[in-house]
């Protein structure tokens, strides 16, 4: 199973080991058989580090999801939570805990494991309900970044673009920095950080705090990677919206939606259409008449934001259009969804009067007419036509550098911004000729299989001079995507 | 050779001893030590004696003396005792001496009699009173077991990180044990009590009865037990003299042994014999001692590490040699040096003499960025001592914000800790100060507070949402946020269990976002409430269920019921485009199958929309006939699709040919049956090869 880590350029299955080893010594406290209590958000990410058989090496017995009520009653002498730090969870913990038999005999040990950071908001809580001297061992399981494949590593944390730009919740930017201090610590001081975007910025100055944070701490391990890259999401709205044309990202688009392939195919034309920059500014038949026809409502979202974004806003009189069709064809309760989306920047009104997308589209060369998908020789074949803006950034960088896009970078939301982290001279590269560079390019608020896999593709390319890891929040396509941006108004029966 | 035998004494068969003075010890005492509470700490540490202890009168004079003395009986330090009445003493791993009190209280001292702090074990000992207590060290860390007057046992594992558990209830105890010690066994703390001839073992959860193996059974009751200092052996004494020895987990026996000395032994400790590296038990009366060994287990004992001895010396604050031992040793800055700076500024901090600049300069000066220095520890040590303003300072030079918080916490400088822990960018840190500001300010000064602080800010919304929905409210007025209370009202209004509550949640909505001048969502409201209400009509009226509907599906709904004139006022009312309503109500007929007023409909003006949705969604109800009707009408572009869909490949082809088309021609062919449409496909493939000669 651990083959695939190894696979790549950089060996990530230390990591995976780093992981493994912390959650054996947490289990290895709670001497005894043990029941775990899963917080299930968490059961998805575990699995990628450690199988069930580990867990049984441990004595775990027995494994429940966390609800209110009374526990099972497992004969173990352990009862371990598994949990986010959430106070909604917490007082779900609480209600268990206060349900326990106090009568039976053999009494439980409770512990918390809270993943992936302990919680003294969560303890105080606790300490206030009057549980929190129930609990033996409360420990941490720093669980950030969680290798995937040879040269994916992704945190899992599904609401993270949500959390950042609607509710301005930067917790997730926390512990995607952490993550890259493990990181660092296992694979060396990344001696050049790069970055665009809000979130990009924060994270780099939590990287610079948190290193100067330990001015002892002198890391002596020789630097894997080269470079990293952190994307703002928000500085590439585009992509995640358009279709995948990628053999995984297809199958990744068309899981779980029906759709005929000529309507298909429409839609293709359509968003191919928008990205190559025709007929953006006003209401567009096709989406219309999948209104009217009630087409799905995240297909039409999607559309209708991929529009918007190909245009830089809407005209108010389009945009209202939309809005007003879509309330009342859908409901009125996704007004709160309108706004959202709003919020994010994905549907918005053309405030400026100018459409910078045409600039952008020309100077990084977004839009390709002559691709060639049998021996693709550029990023764009993987969405037909469409070269994914953050994957150009990404591509510019290596060459010739950033200094030559400085007009469009400022188009593009947030800073763009140069860090460098000092080493010790023992520890400084020399490339040998011909020697690869490798970037870690961190793509904060998630990233598509489309995208990687132009990442992949300039990885291989004989000149290209640049491998590239991937680091990601959350794995996403433009669906889940506007899903988890979806407010979830559910009436009550009247 | 005489003089080298010549003072030691026989001691049973094959052993002697020896009797020889170390050292005289410095101290003048005039009271017996019988009468004292005494506590020696182990590895030749401190020693704690507390006099006067056992007077009951009150007089100041007659209060008891608590003294600390060097191992060779130095005086350190004397406080008269002024708490409450103590039972036992006994001293930590880290030389800190704990004072048990009668009520249970700890009260833990350095070994200069400066009071550290207290704790409690806990209601239960507190209202049956401290019977007898132990003090005991573990790989944890040193712990307090209690027997309370109600014959329960109480303990502690480590009283640094304190978690009070009350073990199990021995069935019919109605006296204290004879005896009772605190064992260590896979890690877990469990006490051995002896009642009469029985030996009781409690863990955690339970109690049970236990007979150590080999054990004679008229050995009779048991007066006494001893545990080696590493919880390995255990030696029992009865009292018909009988003492065994073996393994403190009982699985094994080592040795047994009769001495015949039916009394009560004052005395009873496991030992190493010298000579033989052998373990064996010192068993002593008021004028008998006897060494019982016989084993071949060999245990040793852990030694003075060098970290110890540095701890040690650091303790007597002697500094400099402890340094200097360091840089001997060249031990690593994080073991030695900075370790011995950081207790060297501990002490520092409570000089009161010098102002609070002079100190916190002075440690600066020292410790600078020495790595493994923890600022805040010091601080913290500052405050515990009364000096906040030093301890501030002191924090200014710790580089980790989120060590600052907690301090600043609990020295009440929540608005300076609130700042540090956004710095640390760490959202927990944050949370945990707002709360706690939350907790301690008034509603308007905690509001004001967040106002400066937009992280705060918004992290506190996101507690609000979860926790309470309401305060939410309070905090979008205080920012005059009307499109965001507009939204609060749209979103509470869908907990509405009535109508009318619904409706008037939707007004306050309006008219919010009225105020914030987003004319689009106060008019979808508006609309919103109209439909709700013509909805609850609808439902009384029809008797179905329309509310909750979207204004497209209860359109529908009243077309599929046939209510056509409702639709047509809906349509109306509302003003759904042309485009719209035409799909929405061809699509209804047809599920209704009512083609009948589908093709009058069709008759009643031009269709936006055009003919060829009337076609395909015919053909996808399977009603080619009706279909057929529409083929016709269709716009010339999409004739070819039309005719096709009905089925009518000969038409279709006339208007490809008509077209001159060759993309729709091999369309059509690609639809042709070798057998019945022989006709249409020579017609097309003639028009083909003409088109392709031009």
């Amino acid at each position: 199973m651990a083959a695939h880590l190894s696979s790549g350029r950089v060996n990530l299955t230390a990591l995976r080991e780093a992981g493994r080893r912390e959650l054996r010594q947490f289990l290895d406290k709670c001497a005894g058989s043990k029941a775990i209590v899963w917080d299930e958000y968490l059961t998805g990410p575990f699995g990628l580090i450690a199988q069930y058989s580990l867990l049984k090496e441990h004595e775990v017995e027995k494994m429940v999801t966390l609800k209110p009520g009374r526990l099972p009653q497992a004969d173990v002498k352990n009862v371990i939570f598994f949990v986010r730090p959430k106070l909604e969870l917490m007082d779900i913990i609480t209600d268990n805990v206060l349900r326990e038999d106090r009568g039976r005999s053999p009494q439980r040990d409770f512990h918390i494991l809270f993943v992936p950071r302990r919680s003294l908001l969560c303890e105080q809580w606790l300490k206030e309900q009057g549980v929190l001297g129930s609990f033996i061992h409360r420990e941490q399981y720093s669980l950030d970044l969680i290798p995937v494949d040879g040269d994916l590593l992704s945190m899992e944390s599904e609401s993270a673009f949500k959390e950042c730009y609607l509710e301005s919740d930067q917790t997730s930017l926390y512990h995607a920095a952490k993550g890259l201090m493990t990181l660092q610590a296992l694979y060396g001081t990344i001696p050049q950080i790069f970055g665009k975007g809000e979130c990009a910025r924060h994270v780099a100055n939590m990287m610079i705090r948190m290193k100067r944070e330990f001015p002892g701490s002198q890391n002596s391990i020789f630097p894997v990677f080269d470079t990293l890259l952190l994307l703002d999401r928000n500085v590439d709205l585009l992509t995640p919206l358009a279709t995948q044309l990628t053999y995984e990202g297809l199958i990744d688009e068309i899981y779980g939606i029906q759709n005929t392939s000529e309507d298909f195919f429409d839609n293709l034309t359509v968003e191919q259409e928008f990205m190559s920059g025709i007929d953006t500014d006003k209401a567009n038949n096709y989406i219309e008449d999948c209104i009217a026809q009630k087409h799905p409502l995240i297909k039409i979202l999607r559309l209708v934001c991929l529009q918007s974004v190909c245009n830089s806003g809407l005209k108010q009189k389009v945009l209202d259009h939309y809005k007003r069709e879509i309330l009342q064809t859908y409901g009125y309760e996704h007004i709160l969804t309108l706004n959202n989306l709003e919020k994010a920047g994905l549907l918005k009104l053309q405030t400026s009067g100018r459409n910078n997308y045409p600039t952008i589209r020309k100077t990084l060369r977004l839009w390709m007419d002559d691709v060639n998908e049998q021996n693709p020789n550029d990023i764009s074949y993987v969405y037909s036509g469409y070269a994914p803006l953050s994957v150009r950034l990404a591509q510019l960088l290596a060459r010739p550098g950033w200094r030559s896009i400085e007009e469009v970078l400022k188009m593009l939301p947030g800073p763009h911004f140069e860090e460098r982290q000092q080493l010790p001279t023992g520890l400084q590269k020399k490339r040998q000729h011909g020697e690869n560079r490798v970037t870690l390019v961190f793509f904060l608020g998630g990233v598509t299989y489309a995208e990687i896999a132009a990442l992949r593709f300039l990885s291989q390319m004989e000149d290209g001079g640049t491998e590239y890891v991937i680091a990601t929040t959350k794995l996403i396509n433009g669906t889940s995507w506007i899903k988890s941006l979806m407010e979830k108004l559910e009436p009550a029966p009247f | 050779m005489d003089c080298y035998t010549a003072n030691w004494n026989p001691l049973g068969e094959d052993a002697f001893y020896r009797k020889f003075e170390l050292y005289t010890m410095e101290w003048n005492l005039k009271e017996d030590l019988r009468e004292c509470l005494v506590a020696a700490a182990p590895y030749g540490g401190p020693i704690a004696l507390l006099k006067n202890n056992a007077r009951k009168e009150k007089s100041p004079s007659a209060r008891p003396l608590l003294e600390i003395y060097s191992a060779s009986g130095l005086l350190l330090a004397s406080i008269p005792w002024k708490s409450g009445q103590l039972v036992q003493l006994g001293w930590t791993a880290s030389e800190d001496l704990l004072c048990i009190q009668k009520d249970g209280t700890v009260l833990i001292y350095n070994l200069f009699c400066e009071f550290k702090r207290h704790f409690s074990m806990g209601n239960e000992v507190l209202q049956n009173h401290v019977l007898e207590a132990k003090v005991f060290h573990t790989e944890y860390g040193t712990g307090v077991a209690i027997l309370t007057g109600a014959h329960r046992f109480s303990l502690a594992t480590n009283i640094d990180d304190l978690k009070l558990r009350r073990m199990p209830e021995v069935p019919g105890l109605q006296k204290p044990p004879s005896c009772w010690a605190v064992l260590s066994q896979d890690r877990v703390t469990i006490v051995l009590l002896a009642v009469g001839q029985d030996l009781y073992l409690l863990d955690n959860t339970s109690c049970s009865v236990v007979t150590p193996p080999g054990m004679s059974p008229s050995a009779g009751a048991y007066l006494q037990m001893a545990v080696s200092f590493n919880y390995r052996c255990l030696a029992l004494f009865t009292d018909t003299g009988y003492i065994w020895m073996g393994l403190a987990t009982l699985k094994e026996k080592l040795c047994e042994f009769n001495s015949s000395v039916r009394s009560l032994p004052k005395q009873m400790v496991w030992c190493m014999r010298p000579w033989s590296r052998q373990p064996a038990v010192v068993v002593a009366w008021d004028r008998q001692l006897m060494v019982v060994g016989n084993s071949t287990e060999c245990i040793q004992y852990k030694r003075l590490t060098i970290e110890v001895l540095l701890d040690r010396l650091v303790l007597r604050r002697l500094y400099p040699l402890a340094i200097r031992i360091c840089e001997y040793l060249r031990l690593s800055e994080i073991q030695g040096v900075s370790r011995i700076l950081a207790h060297w500024a501990c002490y520092k901090v409570q000089q009161k003499d010098k102002s609070d600049e002079e100190v916190a300069h002075a440690i600066n000066q020292k410790l600078g960025d020495t790595p493994g220095i923890s600022y805040s520890e010091i601080a913290a040590r500052a405050y515990d001592c009364g000096r906040t303003e030093l301890a501030i300072k002191l924090l200014e030079y710790e580089p980790r914000s989120g060590e600052q918080v907690p301090l600043l916490l609990k020295m009440k400088r929540s608005k300076l800790a609130l700042s540090k822990a956004i710095e640390s960018g760490d959202t927990d840190l944050v949370y945990t100060v707002v709360l706690h500001l939350k907790n301690e300010l008034n509603r308007g000064t905690f509001f004001m507070t967040l106002q400066n602080q937009p992280v705060a800010l918004s992290l506190y919304r996101q507690f609000c949402k979860h926790q309470e929905r309401e305060t939410l409210k309070d905090l979008y007025n205080q920012d005059d946020n009307h499109q965001e209370l507009g939204n609060f009202h749209v979103h509470s209004s869908y907990s509405e269990k009535r109508i009318e509550g619904r409706v008037g949640a939707l007004q306050n909505a309006v008219d919010e976002y009225y105020k914030a001048k987003n004319e689009f969502a106060a008019k979808a409201t508006e609309d919103q409430i109209k439909l709700l209400r013509l909805q609850r009509h609808f439902q009384e009226d029809f008797d179905k269920p329309y509310l909750d509907l979207s204004l497209h599906d209860t359109v529908s709904n009243l077309i599929l019921d046939g209510h056509h004139k409702r639709a047509e006022q809906l349509y109306r009312e509302f003003k759904i485009p042309d485009k719209r309503y035409w799909w929405l109500k061809i699509s209804a007929l047809a599920n209704r199958g009512d083609w009948e007023e589908m093709e009058k409909f069709s008759k009643s003006k031009k269709s936006p929309i055009g003919y060829l949705p009337f076609v395909e969604i015919s053909v996808k109800h399977h009603n080619r006939y009706e279909a057929k009707k529409y083929a016709p009408r269709v716009t010339p572009e999409q004739r070819v699709k039309a005719f096709v869909l009905v089925g009518d490949l000969d038409q279709a082809a006339d208007a490809a040919i008509e077209h001159k088309n060759e993309t729709e021609m091999n369309f059509v062919l690609s639809k042709c049956t070798a057998s019945t449409d022989a006709a249409v496909a020579e017609k097309l493939n003639r028009a083909r090869a003409q088109l392709l000669k031009k």
